[in-house]
């Protein structure tokens, strides 16, 4: 369906038939999407469709039952996030991955932090990192007192942003959001909307989760609709109208009935 | 264009919503400030109940030498409490590394440097398959190191029995050691010259012969100085003290963030581990001999002193200067009451209060200033 010019490249992240099962619970049977360079797919379908289980099998999360995963069209299978990370694919988690314990500038770099200093004295350049997360935050939009503050006494939103900051900061090839925009103000959601875009002007590919089908149209390229743990289908923004997305996105569902009844108000 | 260039200048400048966070929060955020007032509250009371002898330098010293070496194990417990877990089988660790290397002194007639490091890479090992069981299992560090406790005190009965033809003691390591570099390192006091220099001025207290009444400052202080200073750094500032904060604080969005949570963890079991080897090799070596009773209870004194320098049971937030006042809180207490007219019955009341006060306290810290809503 989605041809033209994205579908010239490899794809950089590309999966076919993957199932993941949880003991009894089959939370993917045969799922199959791809994201080239420069594209923005999104992933939508209902609570429970296993988007969420989807995109942690990209970021080496969770393990998938079986299925391929290729990335830039080599075949891979990542044992731990880390390796995800290294293979430049970043995600802000749908749970954010944030510990409240710990400061802005910690958890903004967690697991990537950058050294100065011979071994075996080397250190985290606090100094720098201070200045990149007060610098990343204030792109987003968010003006943080001060880099040294708990995540735990940020709001809901700030915290949202801390993880979108970081995941777009270090973020190299893929850029994977989990409904990233769920708690944000009308300031900030338009920020992040405007950052997917500049993310896929640079030339990453991005995957992104949202409820919201007027977001989603306005930034996605693709979109592939899940239900029930399957492909329901991929259409390219061309093909489809705002309305038809939305009657897809609720899993093919009659909404218009549901509209009629609340008083068109859906 | 302006308008970033306007916001950049409203970021220079300090946050107008950040004036009142003054010294004092600040000061609040740390989690040793309890222990630091708790010591000053333990010294102030000790100061007035006590013999004026307790804070002599020799009183000191009688002080700070079992306190530091409870303050080595509680140091690598608040690391390994920091990154979310407990080990109960230090005090049995040390028994146990102590029969060790008792045992390759004298039965296997091992020089020092041999048994030190062996002793050491054991230890090492053990503390790294405690850690391995805790993860694949995912069975609470409580339960698996609780078993550890009694299977490495049982061992070391048998061991000793073993190496000793029927003791529970093990002794004549004084004859086989000799007395190089390396067990001063060890054993024994430091800065002797020092305090000779300092008695012969009439600085420090002397015996009618001109030997100072302290000899030194015993090796296991420096050590304990030492490893905190490098345990502080290591938390504060380096990669894998960061990575210690996030395992404990939610290993999963830590694991999710790129930390190796599992690597960390078994890393901080096979550190402690260490502590306890290292506890064993310096009171072996200045003992002279080994039992079955060495670093009895020892898991539970290094938990209290970690608890009491502010490392929250739960993982995620702690400090190493904060275990170092605990333990030297807790060595006030247990020697400080022989000083004073209460009977040291006392002392099991007075730690028991102190816990208690301490886990009041970092649980209202951590609500209050790190914003646990
Ligand atoms: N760890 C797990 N164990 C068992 N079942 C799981 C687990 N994680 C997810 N599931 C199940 O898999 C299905 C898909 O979940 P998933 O989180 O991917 O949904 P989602 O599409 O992200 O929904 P939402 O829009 O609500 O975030 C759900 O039915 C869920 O109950
Ligand atoms: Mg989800």
């Amino acid at each position: 369906m989605a041809d033209g010019k994205t579908a010239m490249s490899t794809p950089v992240i590309e999966v076919n038939n993957v199932v993941k099962h949880y003991g009894s619970v089959i939370a993917l049977s045969g799922v199959s999407m791809k994201v080239s360079q420069g594209e923005v797919l999104c992933l939508l379908g209902d609570n429970g469709a296993g988007k969420s289980t989807l995109i942690k099998t990209l970021s080496g999360v969770v393990r998938p039952t079986s299925g391929d995963f290729l990335v830039e069209g080599k075949p891979v299978a990542f044992n731990s996030p880390r390796d995800a990370l290294d293979a430049g694919i970043a995600t802000v988690y749908q749970d954010l991955a944030m510990i409240p314990l710990m400061s802005i500038t910690r958890n903004f770099f967690m697991g990537r932090e950058p050294l100065k200093g011979i071994p075996p004295f080397r250190h985290i350049d606090f100094k720098h990192c201070n200045a990149v997360t007060h610098e990343e935050m204030r792109k987003i939009g968010i003006d943080i007192r001060d880099p040294n503050q708990a995540v735990g006494t940020l709001s809901g939103g700030e915290r949202q942003c801390v993880a979108i900051a970081r995941a777009v900061y270090f973020g190299a090839k893929v850029l994977i959001l989990d409904e990233p925009t769920s708690a944000l103000g009308v300031a900030q959601t338009s920020m992040v909307l405007k950052y997917i875009h500049q993310v896929q002007q640079k030339g990453l590919g991005v995957i992104f989760i949202t409820h919201n089908v007027r977001h989603a149209y306005a930034v996605g390229s693709r979109f592939t609709v899940l239900n029930r743990g399957k492909t329901l289908g991929t259409c390219a923004k061309g093909e489809i109208s705002i309305d038809e997305l939305q009657n897809m996105m609720a899993g093919g569902k009659e909404l218009q009935t549901l509209s009629d009844e609340l008083g068109g108000t859906i | 264009m302006a308008q970033i260039e306007q916001q950049t200048t409203v970021a220079a400048k300090p946050d107008e919503r950040i004036r009142q966070v003054g010294f004092l929060t600040h000061m609040m955020r740390r989690p040793e400030l309890g222990a630091v007032a708790g010591l000053v509250m333990v010294v102030v009371f000790f100061f007035f109940a006590a013999d004026p002898s307790m804070f002599s330098l020799s009183g000191l010293m009688t002080i700070l030498a079992p306190a530091s070496q409870l303050g080595i194990l509680a140091i690598a417990a608040s690391l390994l409490m920091i990154g979310g877990e407990f080990d109960l089988s230090i005090g049995s660790m040390v028994a146990f590394t102590g029969l060790i290397f008792g045992a390759l002194l004298t039965n296997f007639g091992q020089p020092l440097w041999i048994s030190i490091v062996f002793t050491l890479m054991l230890a090492a090992v053990m503390g790294a398959v405690n850690g391995q069981i805790v993860i694949r299992t995912r069975l609470p560090s409580f339960i698996v190191t609780l078993a550890f406790l009694f299977i490495l005190r049982g061992l070391t009965l048998v061991g000793l029995k073993w190496a000793t033809g029927g003791s529970t003691q093990l002794r004549g390591i004084e004859d086989v050691v000799g007395d190089g570099l390396l067990r001063q390192v060890f054993s024994g006091v430091a800065f002797q010259p020092l305090f000779n220099w300092l008695a012969e001025h009439d600085l420090i207290e002397k015996f009618d012969n001109g030997v100072p009444k302290v000899a030194g400052v015993p090796v296991s202080v420096l050590w304990f100085v030492g490893i905190t200073g490098a345990a502080t750094w290591m938390l504060l500032r380096t990669r894998v003290g960061n990575w210690i904060f996030a395992a404990g604080g939610d290993p999963v969005a830590a694991r999710n963030s790129g930390v190796p949570v599992d690597r960390v963890k078994t890393g901080l079991f096979a550190l402690t581990a260490c502590a306890a080897a290292l506890v064993a090799i310096i009171t072996v070596l200045d003992a002279g001999s080994t039992d079955a009773r060495r670093g009895f209870q020892k898991e539970f004194e290094a938990i209290i002193a970690a608890v009491i320098g502010g490392s929250l049971l739960t993982g995620g937030y702690g400090s190493a200067i904060g275990a170092f006042f605990g333990a030297i809180i807790f060595g006030l207490v247990s020697i400080g009451l022989t000083y004073t007219q209460f009977d040291s019955d006392w002392f099991q009341v007075f730690l028991g209060s102190m816990l208690l006060l301490a886990v009041l306290f970092n649980n209202f810290i951590r609500r209050k200033v790190t914003g646990e809503r």
